[in-house]
Order: structure tokens, then C-alpha cells, then sequence
């Protein structure tokens, strides 16, 4: 490498910022392939190198940074029309249902929670793995969280705001939801603190507020590189001017609106508090990052926990069982990392640099915890199987045995053995090392997930309840169009959310992959 | 200098329309206040070892800058162990006993209910709503009560008028020394920061 002037380098830098330019890509990288990328190292005297390239800490910034600055690219102007086109229909469903009631969905006298209730648990599932990558991976010390955590913990805020929507409205009369809070009020009321359904109130918007903070805290730094960034091209005289984006074509320059800088400079500015990257700040900054990584874990496992309480604490066949809490939290896990890899896989393979900060062993590892934790809710299933057969409980043998698995009897036997098919037998791939080596492979496979875990949810809510103790409550649950278009509108929310984060936050947290970088290290003999 | 001036100076940094900064010891020949030294570094080990020196040399008001949380800086700047975690323990008992009183009012005395024939103020039930709060107030204690200590936020700091101190937040490192330092003197004090390999050594004025 020949020596550079550090200034000129910068500005070089900063000129090709410009049209949101990013470092040249590595020429050997693999995307979509099965190729190793030089992290799939097997000996355990190795350390795999978690981000690849030769990159230096500029880099690092330049590529997260690149990206969030960068005019709109046509792909996701394409996207986020499809996606908020979607979100707008579920929020006119949400609308529908308060203007008419709850009728429009296909609930009825047996069946009383359905499609809603499966889309809460099935998306506050899906949060569960960003505090789990944040907390849990952070107090074991696993560096290669690092690369995975900022996305996972946006797409657990997102997963929460999707999940809260369902109780809220299947309340029916929503303009009465404020009841679930002790406020004080006239009638002298007070919510009934021995039901489960208000622990989970208290658990989920804890845990909402809480992965709110977490998120918000890592990205100060993040934040105020962004700001620097812009406040540097704002004085060199090398920012843009406004352009409104166009689909197809030139974008339109407006050059009476302000920059996009001065705006970055301002909102960036403010949100990142005028952190000044200094020394004492990052030592209190670390350690309350560590506290809450260590409330969030017992917290983490908690949420579901309680979530699971709403259906173990009554006696409904089939819901009343004591292995509903650890099954919920493993479960939660598997589908959450499910997600993580469905939406970090496509992104990795459209945004060629990230490949060098998301690397196969990321994905690998992501994997692995897919099959363990695939395992432990296969295992959940059979235990659960087993004590209704052993505990030789008529009813609870019936649930499983007549009203799921048998095909000749039970209704809903195809929803069962796709959830099994889906959580079971798929991750079962991912023992073979070139399964879970290659992207492509692990996406499908963190798709049937998914779509497994959200069959989970609807086998153990309508299966219970569409046959309780009497044939005379026995009824069937058939969705509305209503009931449908909500949960896909949920998925256009959730999408359309994170390509906005995607586009104007630091996807990767940058301070923390520069920690793991072997530059940052304070000795010569690295 | 004394506690009672530091405490002016940092009330005034806040807000600067209730009192009035001290005199200042040094002033550029524009008469601006100065805040300080700073000098930069490029690598890690470099500014590592550089803020062995500056701990060693006496300073007390100065901070190492630098785009990450440097492994091991406390120890390398002589940094005391901050007291957020008795903050967030403080937070996290109020949390508990707020629930565990909010829970106890209502359900025990304001508005009994017959729930499963139970007692009215078991213990029991209250014990998730218990925890969920305790966690919920130590979260907000850690994220406020570090920026808090941190004195954040402040959006303007003499630092943000060089720009070169901008850089910090991708790959440069920078050790900043306050002019209201004991040992503080322009001379002294930018040989140091030369010896231990710092560059574009500038002195900060504050523009009052």
C-alpha cells in the first residue's frame, strides 16, 4: 500500500460519498454459493476472522454508512410501494374491524380466539431473537453477534409492534383497550392483577419498552457517525441537493428544500444526543449496555414465559400443560432466528459489501441454533404427546390424539403435520454441514420454519378450542377475507418497517464491529 | 480549582443564561476562552500508549476520543469505576416495591374480587407484574442515568468547533486535554502530547 496523506484519503473518500459510493467489493466473495469464504474454519486453535477483506475501521464506515446515505435505489423505492401498499390495506382492515366489530373476523361461540391470537403469539415469537442475540450472546461474550445484532434488535421492535396490534383489537370495543392499564378512573375499577392475560400486558409492553432502549442505546454511536459524516460534506460543499425519488428515471432536484445533509445533520444530530465518542462516556456506556443485557436476559425468557401462561393457567385440554413455558421460549428462539436469516440472507446477497461484515459462519452459526433449538421444540412436541397419554387424562389424549395427529378424525390434521414437517424435519438438515453452509439451503429452510412456527400457534389455539369436553361445543374455525388480509397486512407493516430501517439507520452496529476487528486491539502483537 | 468553580463552570456549560463562566486562565490572542489541547492518533496501540503517558504525567481533566470502546482504557487513563450500577440497583428496588404496593392497593383494598376463591392479596400472582416492573425501571436507569453521568445530552462542546475532531467517529483517535487543568500549560502540555506520537496537535477555542 502506498502512504497517503490521511487527509487526502479522507476527502477522496468523502468526494465518491457523493453518489453514496461504497469501498470497491472484494473480488472473491461468494454470494448465494456454497463456497467457503475463508471463515468456515474447522480447527478449534483458529479463530475465524469476523469481518473479511482486509478492511480497515474507514471501511467499516463507509460500507455501513454508504449505504444509509445513498439515494434511493429503484429496487427499494419498488419494495417499500409493494410493501406499503400492503401495510396501508392492513391497517384499512384494522379500521373495518373497529368501524363494524369484531363479527367481520370468523370468531365464533367455541372458537373464540383464532387467526388473532396466533398472529400475536406467532410475531411476539418472532421478537424474541434480537434481545436473545443482543443479551444472552452478549453475556457469553459470542464477538460474532456483533454483525447480526442491530438488524435482529430492529426486526424484534417491528415483530412487537405487529403482535401489540392483534390484542388491541380483538378487544373488540378498542376504544375501551385503556381499561387493561390500572389507571385510576371513576367507575373505581381496577384491572383483576391474579390474570395471566394482564401479566402479559405488563410483559409485552415491558419487553417492547425495553427492546426499544437497548436498540436506541446501541445506535447512539452509530447515530452520531452519521451525523459527523454529514456535517463534514455539509462544510466541504459535497452534499446533494433534495430530489424527490422517482420510480423509473432521473430523480426530480428540488433545490429550494433543504439537503439531505443538513436534515441528516439535524435529525441524526439530535437523536444521537451530541455523543462525543469519548473515552469516559464509552466506559459507563459499556457497562450500562452489560446491565442490560443482563435484566433483558431473565427478561427475555420471561415473555413468553408469561405469554404461554395465558393458555397453561386454564383448563382447556390441550393448553393445560406445565411444559408450556420452556416450549414457548424455545420456540420463540427458533422462529425468531428463522426471521433473522429469512431477512439478513437477500439483504447479504443485494448489498454485495455486507457479505464481508455478515460472513457464512455468521449464518452457520445462526444454523446451528435453528437446529437446536428446532430439536428442543420437536422434543416439546412428543413430551407433550407423552404426558397426555401417560398422564391418562381422557380429554387431554383426545386433543392430541383424535382432534391433531389422526388424519381420519381430527379436522385440523393438516395444519399439525405441516407444523411438524415444518419444525421438525426441516432443521434436521442442517446436521449435514454443506446444508448449513450454504445460504441458499438455510433460507428455505428458515422459510418452512416460519411458516411452521406460525402453524404452531394456530394447531395449539383452534385445535384446542374447536373441540372442548362436550360434542355440543364442538365447532369449526373458517377465516374471513378480513381475518386473512389482516395478518398479510401485519407481514406489510413489519416489511415496510424494516426496509425504512434499512435505509436511513446503521444496519450493522458500527462501533461493535470495529471492537472485534483485530485493529482495535491495544498491543502491537496481533 | 476549586469544587465550588468546577461546579459553576458546569452549571454554565448547561445553561449559560443562569451564571456566568469563570474567568478563564488561558485566552487566544482573540481573547476567546481556551478549552483545551487536543492531538491525534491513528492507531490503537498508539493512542493506548499515548494515554498511559498523559494519566502518568498527572492530568485529571482530559478523555481519550476514540470511534470504539478501547479495551482496557479505564486502566490506561486512570478511570475511577463509575457508580451507574448502584443507580440501576436503586431503580430496581423501587420498580419492585412500586409493584408489589400497586398490585397490594388495588387488588387487596381498593377493589377486592373474587377470583378462584383465592386470597385477595396473595403473594403469588403478583410475582410477574413484580419482576416486569423491577426490569422496566432498571432498564430507564441505565439508559438515563448513563447519560446522565455522561452529561449527555449536550449538543454543543467546544470539541465540534475543529473539524477534524469529526473524524473520530470513523478511524482516528484523539486525546483531548482541558485548559482548567492543574497542570495545564500550552507548552508543557503539547510536548507532552509530541512525545507521545499525537499529530495535528491544535489548540480548541471556545467562542463565547
Amino acid at each position: 500500500m502506498t502512504a497517503r496523506d490521511p487527509d487526502q484519503q479522507n476527502d477522496a473518500r468523502l468526494t465518491g460519498l457523493d453518489a453514496g459510493s461504497q469501498p470497491a467489493p472484494r473480488p472473491n466473495r461468494t454470494i448465494g454459493g456454497g463456497k467457503d469464504d475463508g471463515t468456515l474454519i474447522e480447527d478449534p486453535g483458529k479463530r475465524a476472522p469476523l469481518v473479511l477483506g482486509d478492511r480497515s475501521f474507514g471501511d467499516v464506515t463507509d460500507i455501513v454508512c454508504g449505504y444509509a446515505e445513498a439515494p434511493m435505489p429503484k429496487p427499494w423505492l419498488a419494495m417499500f410501494t409493494i410493501t406499503s401498499t400492503i401495510a396501508a390495506l392492513g391497517t384499512g382492515m384494522i379500521l373495518y374491524l373497529i368501524i363494524t366489530g369484531v363479527g367481520v373476523w370468523g370468531l365464533n361461540n367455541q372458537v373464540d380466539w383464532a387467526w388473532d391470537i396466533t398472529n400475536f403469539v406467532f410475531w411476539i415469537g418472532i421478537g424474541h431473537a434480537g434481545t436473545l442475540i443482543s443479551a444472552i450472546l452478549c453475556l457469553l461474550k459470542q464477538n460474532w453477534r456483533t454483525a447480526v445484532n442491530r438488524s435482529a434488535e430492529a426486526m424484534t421492535i417491528f415483530a412487537v409492534v405487529c403482535a401489540g396490534i392483534f390484542p388491541g383489537v380483538h378487544v373488540g370495543r378498542v376504544w375501551f383497550a385503556w381499561m387493561l392499564f390500572p389507571i385510576p378512573n371513576s367507575n373505581a375499577i381496577w384491572p383483576n392483577f391474579r390474570s395471566p392475560l394482564l401479566w402479559d400486558v405488563f410483559a409485552v409492553s415491558t419487553y417492547a419498552t425495553v427492546s426499544l432502549l437497548f436498540w436506541y442505546m446501541g445506535m447512539i454511536p452509530d447515530v452520531a457517525t452519521l451525523r459527523d459524516r454529514a456535517q463534514l460534506r455539509l462544510n466541504r460543499g459535497l452534499s446533494r441537493p433534495f430530489a424527490i425519488p422517482m420510480p423509473v428515471g432521473k430523480d426530480i432536484v428540488v433545490p429550494f428544500l433543504p439537503r439531505p445533509d443538513t436534515l441528516r445533520a439535524l435529525i441524526y444530530g439530535f437523536a444521537s444526543l451530541g455523543w462525543r465518542f469519548s473515552s469516559r462516556h464509552w466506559h459507563r456506556y459499556e457497562k450500562a449496555y452489560l446491565m442490560l443485557a443482563g435484566i433483558s436476559t431473565p427478561l427475555v425468557l420471561s415473555v413468553h414465559s408469561i405469554v404461554s401462561f395465558d393458555f397453561a393457567t386454564s383448563i382447556l385440554p390441550g393448553w393445560h400443560t406445565t411444559i408450556f413455558p420452556p416450549y414457548f421460549v424455545a420456540g420463540a428462539v427458533f422462529g425468531g432466528f428463522a426471521m433473522v436469516l429469512l431477512l439478513l440472507i437477500p439483504i447479504r446477497a443485494i448489498l454485495p459489501n455486507f457479505s464481508d461484515l455478515l460472513t457464512l459462519r455468521h449464518l452457520e452459526n445462526m444454523a446451528k441454533i435453528i437446529l437446536v433449538t428446532g430439536t428442543m421444540v420437536g422434543f416439546a412436541y412428543s413430551m407433550e404427546f407423552f404426558i397426555a397419554w401417560y398422564g391418562a387424562n381422557q380429554f387431554e389424549f383426545e386433543a392430541f390424539a383424535n382432534n391433531r395427529v389422526n388424519p381420519n378424525v381430527a379436522p385440523y390434521w393438516w395444519a399439525y403435520w405441516t407444523m411438524i414437517i415444518c419444525n421438525v424435519v426441516f432443521p434436521q438438515l442442517f446436521w449435514m454441514r454443506a446444508m448449513r453452509q450454504n445460504p441458499v439451503v438455510i433460507w428455505i429452510v428458515a422459510l418452512a420454519v416460519t411458516i411452521g412456527m406460525w402453524f404452531e400457534r394456530f394447531v395449539i389455539i383452534v385445535t384446542s378450542l374447536h373441540r372442548a369436553f362436550i360434542p355440543g361445543e364442538w365447532h369449526m374455525f373458517f377465516p374471513t377475507w378480513v381475518d386473512i388480509l389482516t395478518f398479510v397486512g401485519s407481514c406489510g407493516i413489519f416489511a415496510t418497517l424494516f426496509l425504512l430501517f434499512l435505509k436511513f439507520l446503521p444496519v450493522f452496529a458500527i462501533a461493535e464491529v470495529k471492537v472485534v476487528m483485530p485493529q482495535s486491539h491495544t498491543s502491537d502483537d496481533h | 480549582m476549586s469544587a465550588m468553580t468546577n461546579l459553576i463552570s458546569g452549571i454554565a456549560d448547561y445553561a449559560p443564561m443562569l451564571v456566568r463562566k469563570p474567568a478563564p486562565k488561558f485566552v487566544s490572542r482573540e481573547g476567546n476562552r481556551i478549552y483545551g489541547i487536543v492531538a491525534e492518533f491513528g492507531e490503537t496501540p498508539a493512542v493506548y500508549k499515548a494515554a498511559q503517558a498523559v494519566r502518568d504525567a498527572g492530568y485529571r481533566r482530559w478523555d481519550v476520543h476514540s470511534p470504539f470502546p478501547v479495551h482496557g482504557m479505564e486502566e490506561a487513563m486512570g478511570m475511577k469505576t463509575t457508580k451507574l450500577p448502584l443507580i440501576a440497583g436503586g431503580a430496581a428496588i423501587c420498580g419492585v416495591l412500586f409493584a408489589i404496593f400497586l398490585q397490594w392497593i388495588t387488588s387487596g383494598v381498593l377493589y377486592p374480587m373474587v377470583t378462584q376463591g383465592k386470597p385477595y392479596a396473595a403473594w403469588e400472582p403478583f410475582l410477574p407484574i413484580t419482576f416486569e416492573l423491577g426490569v422496566l425501571f432498571t432498564a430507564f436507569a441505565c439508559l438515563f442515568g448513563m447519560l446522565a453521568l455522561n452529561g449527555l445530552p449536550r449538543f454543543h462542546h467546544p470539541l465540534f468547533s475543529h473539524e477534524r475532531f469529526y473524524r473520530v467517529s470513523n478511524d482516528r483517535f484523539m486525546i483531548a486535554i482541558e485548559a482548567e487543568d492543574a497542570n495545564f500549560d500550552p507548552d508543557k502540555t503539547r510536548a507532552l502530547l509530541e512525545q507521545a506520537g499525537g499529530d495535528h496537535i491544535t489548540i480548541i477555542e471556545e467562542e463565547d
